[in-house]
């Protein structure tokens, strides 16, 4: 008992620092990304005052535009506004949404749900594809399913979400209507599971296929290389099925820096879910950002900007505490 | 292993997906023929009066104390009767209707009105609708079934002023400003019906009010669809997906032969389009420059080809659809000859490139044009095309609002506007001199005495007679030294679907959204059985 529970003890007081440190970090990182989106809204050639009156500005005076912006406090300086939205952050007051009009808390809370929806469908779907393509392209490497795979994948790199979303558009909804064009359901349909699920297809295979290239091709060379290591020659030479060779020897192995790369891939699958959103209307979190930061909407691009860069931290030390569960090997860098 | 082991059950999970994916689609409009379901290309911003929805009337969600009716004319709707002003033109008292109630189900009475129209006067509201009303001083409540509105001048039209929509007077009891306000997604009011759901970015239900003091409209559920796109909204409708949409004219008249069922509806509107003549640009600024583009401009001509015969020649802003208010003599003609003459004759003379010079000054000045708007893209290079006939040079930008803005002093802009209710009103916000610079209400700081003379007496104006003349003088003060280059009244296209009974033609407001258009009176259209 005494040999299996210290080292597992020692572990858990690993990831305990790992954690620790990471979040101590986390904390001057959101408040530097928090000082640079203000900066760089404020410096936008963009005007809210323009949202705030939108048709109106043009039979308002002076005096009224002038009015609005004082009651608005949009001729303070960025650091007030700034101090002013740090202010209610730490009351818990996110402020309120000029480009939606309604409280950030109410936007993010109505839209979030559906882009987890979409992002957690789009990651099974990369996740799915890259393991099974990659796992036989290098399985039989250099066999048509390998160069198919490499050569794909390398076109898919450089191909922007939004180009695949069109492309997609023109094929499965308007060449071959097999699936809604875009939106959450049909015109003015409740959002029923049919409905949503049959919206959903188009949207969460393109953001996953976007992200499988770097996935694919690295399950390939990781699994490669894998196959070449002493325990696959030795699980070989003990006369082993190829099939439990690869799947349950090698590929394991290979999996462990897959889990990594998977998590420092979140930025791009947050990019890629802004672009694949606001091709498919889809009313997620990630087309407000485009919203938001068209009609310089200062409380909700930030409060959107500190989600997602809590999101992509706690994605980088979610795969790095799963890479010190899973292999004994890793020591925690701290 | 972990993974190895996930992988059936994800293979599974996504099979599921594309199996449920493969349902039979369902698509057109509900076959329940008292619902409705529309296409719009603009969604609002928020549904807050305060911030401009329904400042028209028209909003389906609110009543005003007045409505304007297909003759342009109010009518009482929360009024029990028409406002009537005291002898002095000072005052205007008028009487509300009994027994109303809000959707939420709070009784309407005199606080109500009042707490709307002082939240649009409170300068802490920030109210985007403030500069409209610049003329109330002040509303009080004389007794719960009567309300009282101080003016600081008379304003004949005054009851055509109040079909700003009436909200709870709780609604707009929190301090800070007007977009705070849970009305702005959360409407509540007196009107023909109310809001379901707001889907922002995607869709809107509109559901019968029971309750209405106007009976319950016989169309119970209104879909409106936010499809920006005009020509995906336009194969959308020619595939029968929607009851009714709004389409740039040419593409409505295209899609009106394919559209099984669907009728065009084309309505005039007093929605202009201008070029402003800038006061501080040493071109523009020249009187003989802006007669001669005035006579340069094929106005007819750009209508025939850019707008697919939708739309009237303008050459002020009170457009010919009002006849008891146009002078026919304030119109100019095309007529390049004469335009050509005018320049000559001020001594603009023709350089070797084609443009007229006068001293050292080229006849060349900058036209903006916000390019979101193809409408006036199109118009901007039409302008410019026909001004270098007459040798004068206008170099285009496109621009945003923000970048435009700031400009418009000196270079000039395609501006548009205009409502058919009040065009005193509007023409004083735009050409009168007590309005220069001000926003972007004449924005090119255009003066001239007898225009300001004529359209400050047609606002003061005790009777429509008087005030009809005063309009008449002011187009012909204007036409003597042109401010600005109107070019047209853009019409209205519609497609709707022919099951409904109720259709009356009307006159528009310069206006965005399913608010006005066929459907401006939808509350007493009933479906055809």
């Amino acid at each position: 008992m005494t040999t299996l529970t210290t080292p597992a003890r020692r572990r858990g007081r690993e990831i305990g620092i790992l954690v620790a440190w990471r979040l101590g970090v986390a904390v001057p990182v959101v408040a530097v990304v928090a000082t640079g989106v203000f900066l760089l809204a404020a410096w936008s050639p963009f005007d809210p005052i323009y949202q705030y009156f939108g048709a109106g500005v043009f039979s308002a005076s002076d005096a009224t535009i002038a009015n609005a912006r004082e009651q608005l406090g949009l001729d303070d300086s960025v650091w007030s506004q700034l101090g002013r939205w740090s202010g209610g952050v730490f009351s818990g007051e996110l402020g309120q949404s000029l480009s939606f009009r309604q409280p950030v808390s109410t936007v993010i809370a109505q839209r979030l749900p559906w882009t987890l929806l979409l992002v957690t469908l789009g990651l099974v779907v990369a996740v799915v594809l890259s393991l099974v393509a990659g796992v036989i392209a290098a399985w039989r490497q250099g066999g048509w399913v390998d160069r198919l795979v490499t050569a794909v994948g390398h076109t898919l790199e450089g191909l922007p979400p939004f180009v695949l979303a069109l492309g997609a558009i023109a094929v499965f909804a308007v060449a071959w209507p097999v699936l809604p064009v875009a939106g959450l359901t049909d015109a003015g349909a409740a959002p029923t599971v049919d409905q949503v699920t049959r919206h959903l297809v188009l949207p969460a295979v393109v953001l996953g296929v976007s992200q499988t290239p770097w996935l694919v091709l690295h399950v390939r060379s990781s699994l490669l290389g894998a196959l070449d290591e002493d325990h696959v020659t030795g699980a070989r030479s003990r006369g082993l099925p190829e099939r439990v060779v690869v799947l349950r020897h090698a590929l394991p192995t290979a999996l462990l820096p897959f889990v990594t790369v998977l998590g420092n891939r979140l930025p791009e699958l947050v990019t890629g879910a802004v672009l694949v959103e606001t091709v498919f209307s889809w009313p997620g979190i990630a087309a407000a950002v485009v919203t938001a930061a068209l009609s310089v909407d200062f409380p909700l691009l930030a409060a959107l900007t500190l989600l997602t860069t809590a999101a992509v931290l706690a994605g980088a030390l979610l795969a790095d505490v799963a890479v010190l569960l899973l292999d004994p090997r890793v020591s925690a860098d701290g | 292993m972990i993974a190895a082991r996930f992988v059936p059950v994800v293979l599974a999970a996504a099979l599921a997906l594309l199996v449920g994916a493969c349902a039979a689609p369902t698509s057109g409009p509900a076959a329940d023929p008292t619902s409705m379901v529309l296409a719009d290309g603009y969604e609002p911003d928020d549904l807050n009066p305060l911030m401009g929805y329904g400042e028209e009337g028209a909003s389906k969600i609110y009543d005003g104390l007045t409505a304007l009716d297909a003759q342009r004319q109010p009518q009482p709707a929360l009024a029990a009767g028409a406002p009537v002003a005291a002898p002095d033109g000072l005052s205007w008292t008028v009487p509300l209707r009994q027994g109303v109630t809000f959707h939420d189900g709070t009784a309407f009475d005199a606080a109500d009105v009042v707490a709307t129209y002082r939240a649009v006067l409170d300068p802490a509201k920030a109210a985007t609708v403030a500069s409209g009303l610049s003329m109330v001083r002040d509303v009080v409540a004389v007794d719960p079934g009567t309300v009282r509105f101080d003016l600081v001048r008379p304003f004949l039209l005054f009851p055509g002023r109040l079909t700003l929509p009436i909200v709870p007077s709780e609604a707009v009891a929190a301090p800070g400003p007007a977009s705070d306000m849970p009305l702005g997604t959360k409407p509540v009011g007196t009107g023909p019906y109310r809001l379901v759901e707001w889907r922002q970015g995607s869709s809107m239900v509109l559901e019968a009010n029971p309750t209405h003091h106007g009976g319950t409209p016989a169309v119970r559920r209104i879909t409106i669809v936010f499809a920006t796109d005009d020509n995906t909204r336009a194969q959308r409708v020619a595939a029968g997906e929607f009851d009714g949409t709004v389409l740039p004219p040419a593409l409505a008249r295209g899609i009106a032969g394919q559209a099984q069922g669907m009728v065009l509806r084309e309505h005039s509107s007093a929605d202009y389009r201008t070029i402003t003549m800038p006061f501080a640009n040493p071109v523009t600024a020249d009187p003989a420059i802006r007669q001669a583009l005035n006579r340069a401009v094929n106005r007819q001509g750009m209508i025939d080809a850019l707008l697919a015969g939708q739309g009237t020649p303008a050459s002020t802003p009170i457009p010919p659809v009002l006849p008891e208010e146009v002078e026919p003599a304030a119109q100019f003609p095309f007529d390049p000859a004469a335009a050509n003459a005018v320049l000559d004759a001020a001594g603009w003379v023709r350089g070797a490139d084609g443009v007229r010079v006068r001293g050292a000054q080229p006849a060349r000045f900058t036209l903006m044009y916000n390019p979101a708007d193809t409408v006036r893209r199109d118009l901007a290079q039409a302008f410019a095309s026909d001004a270098r006939a007459i040798g004068v040079d206008v170099r285009l930008e496109g621009l945003g609002w923000d970048a435009i803005e700031p400009r418009m002093g000196t270079d000039a802009v395609v501006l548009g506007g205009g409502n058919p209710f009040d065009t005193a009103f509007k023409s004083w916000q735009l050409l009168a001199s007590a309005n220069a610079a001000d926003g972007f209400n004449n924005p090119g700081s255009y003066r001239n005495a007898a225009v300001d003379q004529a359209l400050g007496a047609a606002l003061a104006a005790p009777d429509r007679a008087t005030r009809a003349a005063e309009l008449r003088r002011f187009q012909l003060a204007y036409a003597a030294d042109p401010g600005m280059v109107f070019l047209t009244f853009l019409g209205h296209s519609y497609l709707t679907r022919d099951r409904f009974d109720g259709y009356r033609p009307v006159v528009e407001p310069h206006t965005h959204g399913t608010t006005w258009g066929p459907w401006w009176n939808v509350e007493r259209w009933t479906p055809r059985t």
